[in-house]
């Protein structure tokens, strides 16, 4: 599982420009059912399982798409002025590196500050891909680039850029891997444009119009030196969703994967996330309406290159959607 | 003639938070069960009371939407017995403090918000409103039993029970907007003591404090060829002034402004001036913050209008409203949907 | 940078715009744009319907099985004021329909309601005022529409105002109100007179841009297309900066022909799109920009999110001074999105569905 988890995050997919990704994902899944499509914003829509009587349609949804910058401005010394795709924070940018979907790389830095404490704005920050001129520079207006930080494998736990949402992406693919049987059809969506609005999940929602809804995400941690005030550690579970600043989740869901958990043993935590949402947002308000609900992995540092998640937490997440998608559900 | 306040007080004692609203959902089917032909809950817990007209096959549809959930909070973290907690839509921190509510738990657990002293609060807050992180809930009972009764996710109700006051008007919290539930009732009760060629969709919608998806979501079942929203409205009063808000219990608003299709605002303004029923125009310049908002752009689009009713002191547990305005509400919907010709779409045009 | 191969404008063009320009439509209240858009068709004896929202829906077949639809957008609607209360007078309070910067509206001249009636925005004399108090903007609970002592009841609550700037040409560039996106809107129609042969082209003329780009929804749920283009304009900040250090946020540039969108705040383009708009370009020796990347958002924003997801960019002609009382467009800048958009409905079809995202 880590080398799939390492292969994917390696991989180079910023919002919009996932098929890098995309084309993993297919590679991947392509053994565990024959029944893919790519949509018209680029999802990636795998279907598996045949609806027995008293089966559900189940969209599930892992976004492939991670936060990076697109160039704004090349000025007269080479150097790039950027904006941000997602949720890019500047006090994460300085002394930070990127790559351009071209290959090249770029290190951020910072203008002078009149005060060496204050955080910078973008406006502040630049690009320089080691060009002394615009002329030397291939880069220009509207090129798109990640921010780059090797993958590593502390044992239990694991660092990396774009752990959001890849180890979503990780764990459908390792659930399709082990699912033998289901009741349901099951709807794996490899989703797009998440970090910029959850607007692959809104299309392929319509497309698929399923009875239920869940998405796969991390989610943060409340368990580190003076972090905000927060319910959920690494460690102690994947984390059942009550609701976001987007969306509460359908109470009969978070029910349902509260008796699950608790019958098979499996580590769980309730999540209120007072900032942020998921997929599950666009899929719940979909048509006339689809209960949804979320599963999300606890994640250190989320949206800076070195997030972490616990081991333990992807596996359990795992267990708990596989007993999900095994048996019947009635709410 | 049909009387809504033993019905409204009903309504108004129970929860059914943003996302929660199965416990007053059924009670609202009771009160509608009689006065409808069907009713239908949607996947996200819409409730549809449907009345049939009289028109040919296929007959138009009027969705008469007004949203049944309520404001509140959520706990947030269980903390040496105490709660923590956020909110669950627009909930101002400075009426928390000594606020008696009910904690949804494994029971329903009375409790109580309390504001720690100076000296457990950081320095910043000083004598400032003390933020609703920093507030707890004490629900009276051992850590052992609160940690055992209590976790993370569970709604939180107000517990303010509705007091009737002078002049025919109830405070209560949640009349925002299950007076406009009431109002509903009204209209039901009413169409089925006279004839209506056009179906009729009166529907109680969910979230709309929060995400707004019974509204977004609802169109999708309905199909409708009008779409109508009911809410509430700022009513002048203490704290509440300007051109944003009406007179209290001098009649009903009828919205105007992008929401607003005017063919749509013309046909209601005509009944309520035929029938002598006082109201104002509420002017909106862009959004109206209502459930209309949503119906207007759903699909390829619906003609749409919201109408409101006036009450003071909104998201507060003692909001208050004439219930005069609600009986006004419920007769201009009941007659206007009388009014409907079976090709009144057809004749809708744009008086550019 | 204006391109040798571009034709001038047409008289017949600049007497649309000029139309449309000084015609009243702001969000929610688009009725006079409207009328000029229906007459135009009716003229060429194109038919259209009016949706729900008063979007103008146009459905132009060419008659071949299968052909692409593409959708093009571009608003009718412009910011504006709407009138929220009577006071004494002839004095009405009002509030801002879409974005407009406070300062711009202090001594200028408005037309008021379906009627036009002109009326004013005054300031305080400045012999009245402190000097500190002169370095903030006037707030919008100070600032007052003035119909003149004879106005009391005039106009009601609810009715909209826009700026009451006359549309002017000088041969090189326009100036008016509302170029943001009447420019697009007379574009549309120009492109009509010449529909595309070989697919289906699906022009709507939008409500609602401004206030959250309500109009293109619908427009798109109902026509449903295989891709959609937003017409529109978009500011272009390129003055000079304060210091003399080089601009590096000017949005776009006057001069420097149509702007494509890679990325806004609401859309990140099909890059399928994008690279077919540039070869057509390039073939065509059309002089184009990237707008650069960051917020703001057009019509394609609510475009591409319906129904299964509907690939979608935007192009807009550079203006200045979007959003205030009178934006500047260049007369080359509009004949290179003219020729630009003609060579994209001569060359898009089906093949580009076939290709990678």
């Amino acid at each position: 599982m880590k080398e799939l988890i390492q292969q994917l995050v390696e991989t180079t997919g910023p919002s919009g420009y996932e098929s890098k990704v995309r084309d993993l994902v297919i590679e991947n899944i392509s053994r565990y059912t024959k029944d893919v499509k790519v949509d018209a914003l680029g999802n990636v829509i795998a279907h598996m399982g045949n609806k027995k009587p008293g089966g559900l349609s189940i969209m599930l949804s892992a976004h492939m798409d991670e936060i990076g910058v697109i160039v704004t401005h090349v000025d007269d010394n080479g150097f790039l002025r950027f904006t941000t795709i997602g949720g890019v924070r500047a006090v994460n940018c300085i002394g930070g590196r990127v790559q351009f979907l071209n290959g090249l790389h770029g290190v951020i830095f910072v203008e002078k500050l009149e005060n060496a404490n204050q955080v910078p704005t973008f406006d502040q920050l630049y690009i320089d891909c080691g060009f002394s001129t615009r002329k030397e520079c291939p880069l220009q207006v509207g090129d798109l680039a990640i921010f780059e930080r090797p993958f590593i494998d502390m044992g239990k736990r694991i660092v990396s850029k774009a752990l959001d949402d890849r180890i979503g992406v990780a764990i459908q693919i390792d659930v399709m891997r082990q699912l033998k049987q289901t009741p349901h059809d099951v709807f794996f969506v490899f989703s797009t444009q998440e970090e910029v609005g959850t607007r692959g999940a809104t299309t392929s929602a319509y497309g698929i119009n399923p009875d239920l809804g869940i998405s796969i995400d991390v989610t943060v941690t409340g368990d580190t030196p003076k972090s905000a005030r927060m319910s959920v550690s690494l460690g102690k579970g994947p984390a059942i969703k009550v609701r976001d600043s987007g969306m509460l989740a359908d109470p009969r869901l978070v029910q349902h994967f509260i008796q699950i958990a608790e019958s098979k043993k499996i580590p769980y935590q309730l999540e209120v996330l007072e900032g942020g949402t998921t997929d599950a947002r666009a899929i719940q308000t979909s048509r006339a309406g689809v209960p949804s609900g979320s599963i999300s992995i606890p994640c250190r540092y989320v949206h800076s290159p070195s997030e972490m998640v616990d081991m333990d937490d992807v596996e359990n997440a795992v267990r708990l959607i596989l007993s999900f998608l095994s048996d019947p559900i009635n709410l | 003639m049909y009387d809504s306040l033993p019905f409204l007080k009903k309504i108004l004692a129970l929860p059914g938070l943003s996302g929660y609203e199965s416990p007053v959902r059924q009670v609202i089917a009771d009160e509608w069960g009689p006065f409808v032909d069907e009713l239908q809950t949607s996947r996200l817990g819409n409730l549809y009371g449907i009345r049939r007209g009289t028109a040919s096959e296929p007959r138009p549809r009027i969705l008469l939407a007004a949203h049944m959930d309520a404001i509140g909070l959520m706990v947030t973290q269980v903390q040496n017995g105490f709660i923590r907690f956020t909110r669950i839509g627009g909930v101002d921190p400075r009426i928390l403090p000594g606020q008696k509510v009910i904690v949804h738990g494994r029971r329903d657990l009375p409790g109580v918000i309390g504001q720690p002293s100076p000296r457990l609060l950081p320095e910043f807050i000083g004598k400032k409103t003390v933020p609703m992180e920093y507030l707890l809930i004490d629900v009276g009972l051992s850590t052992e039993e609160t940690r055992a009764l209590v976790r993370t996710g569970d709604p939180i109700s107000f517990a303010q029970p509705p007091i009737e006051l002078t002049d025919n008007t109830l405070a209560g919290h949640t009349l925002d907007n299950r007076a406009s539930v009431a109002a509903l009732s009204v209209c039901l009760h009413e169409l089925s003591t006279i004839r209506h060629t056009w179906d009729v969709w009166a529907v109680a919608t969910v979230q709309e404090e929060e995400t707004l998806a019974g509204a977004i979501t609802s169109p999708y079942d309905v199909r409708p060829d009008i779409a109508v929203a009911i809410d509430v409205t700022f009513a002048k009063g203490p704290g509440g002034g300007g051109y944003k808000t009406v007179p209290f219990g001098k009649g009903i608003t009828l919205g105007w402004g992008p929401n607003t299709h005017p063919a749509i605002f013309e046909v209601f303004k005509k009944v309520a001036e035929h029938l002598d029923i006082p109201f104002q125009t509420e002017v909106s310049p862009a959004q109206s913050g209502t459930d209309a908002m949503d119906l207007q752009v759903s699909g390829a689009g619906l003609p749409s209008l919201y109408i409101s009713i006036p009450i003071r002191y909104m998201h507060t547990p003692v909001e208050l409203v004439s219930m005069k305005d609600i009986q006004r509400a419920g007769h201009l919907l009941a007659q206007t949907v009388a009014s409907l010709e079976a090709d009144f779409v057809q004749q809708i045009r744009w008086e550019d | 940078m204006t391109s040798e191969q571009t034709k001038p404008l047409s008289r017949h063009f600049i007497d649309l715009v000029e139309k449309l320009s000084n015609a009243s439509g702001v969000s929610g209240a688009e009725g006079e744009v409207r009328i000029v858009v229906k007459e135009y068709l009716d003229s060429l004896k194109i038919p259209y319907r009016v949706d729900a929202l008063g979007n103008v829906l146009v459905e132009h077949s060419c008659g071949k099985p299968n052909a692409f639809r593409l959708m093009l957008a571009a608003h009718m609607d412009e910011v504006g004021l709407m009138i929220v209360e009577e006071e004494e007078g002839g004095l009405y309070h009002f509030e801002i329909v879409g974005g407009i910067d406070l300062r711009v509206l202090p001594g200028k001249t408005v037309l008021v309601g379906k009627q036009r009636i002109p009326a004013i925005i005054g300031a305080k004399p400045i012999h009245l005022t402190e000097p500190d108090e002169r370095k903030s903007p006037i707030t919008l609970e100070n600032l007052r529409i003035d119909l003149g002592p004879g106005g009391a009841g005039k106009v009601k609550p609810g009715e909209r105002a826009v700026f009451s700037t006359e549309f002017h040409d000088n041969g090189f560039s326009f100036t008016g109100k509302a170029l943001d996106d009447r420019l697009g809107v007379a574009i549309l129609l120009t492109l009509l007179e010449n529909p595309p042969e070989n697919i289906d082209l699906l022009a709507a003329f939008t409500t609602q841009e401004e206030i959250g780009l309500r109009g293109a929804r619908t427009a798109a749920y109902a026509f449903n297309p295989d891709a959609a283009i937003a017409v529109d304009a978009t500011p272009a900040n390129d003055l000079p900066v304060w210091n003399d250090d080089e601009n590096i946020g000017y949005n776009t540039r006057m001069g420097f022909g149509p702007a494509l969108y890679v990325a806004d705040g609401y859309t990140l383009s099909d890059p399928r799109l994008v690279r077919l708009v540039q070869d057509c370009a390039q073939k065509s020796s059309i002089p184009y920009q990237i707008r650069q990347p960051g917020g703001g958002g057009t019509d394609a924003g609510s475009i591409h999110k319906q129904r299964e997801g509907i690939p979608s960019m935007s192009i807009s002609v550079p203006i200045r001074f979007a959003h205030t009382p009178c934006s500047v467009a260049w007369h080359s800048d509009i004949a290179g999105m003219v020729d630009l958009l003609q060579s994209v409905l001569h060359t898009i079809n089906n093949d580009i569905l076939a290709l990678p995202r």
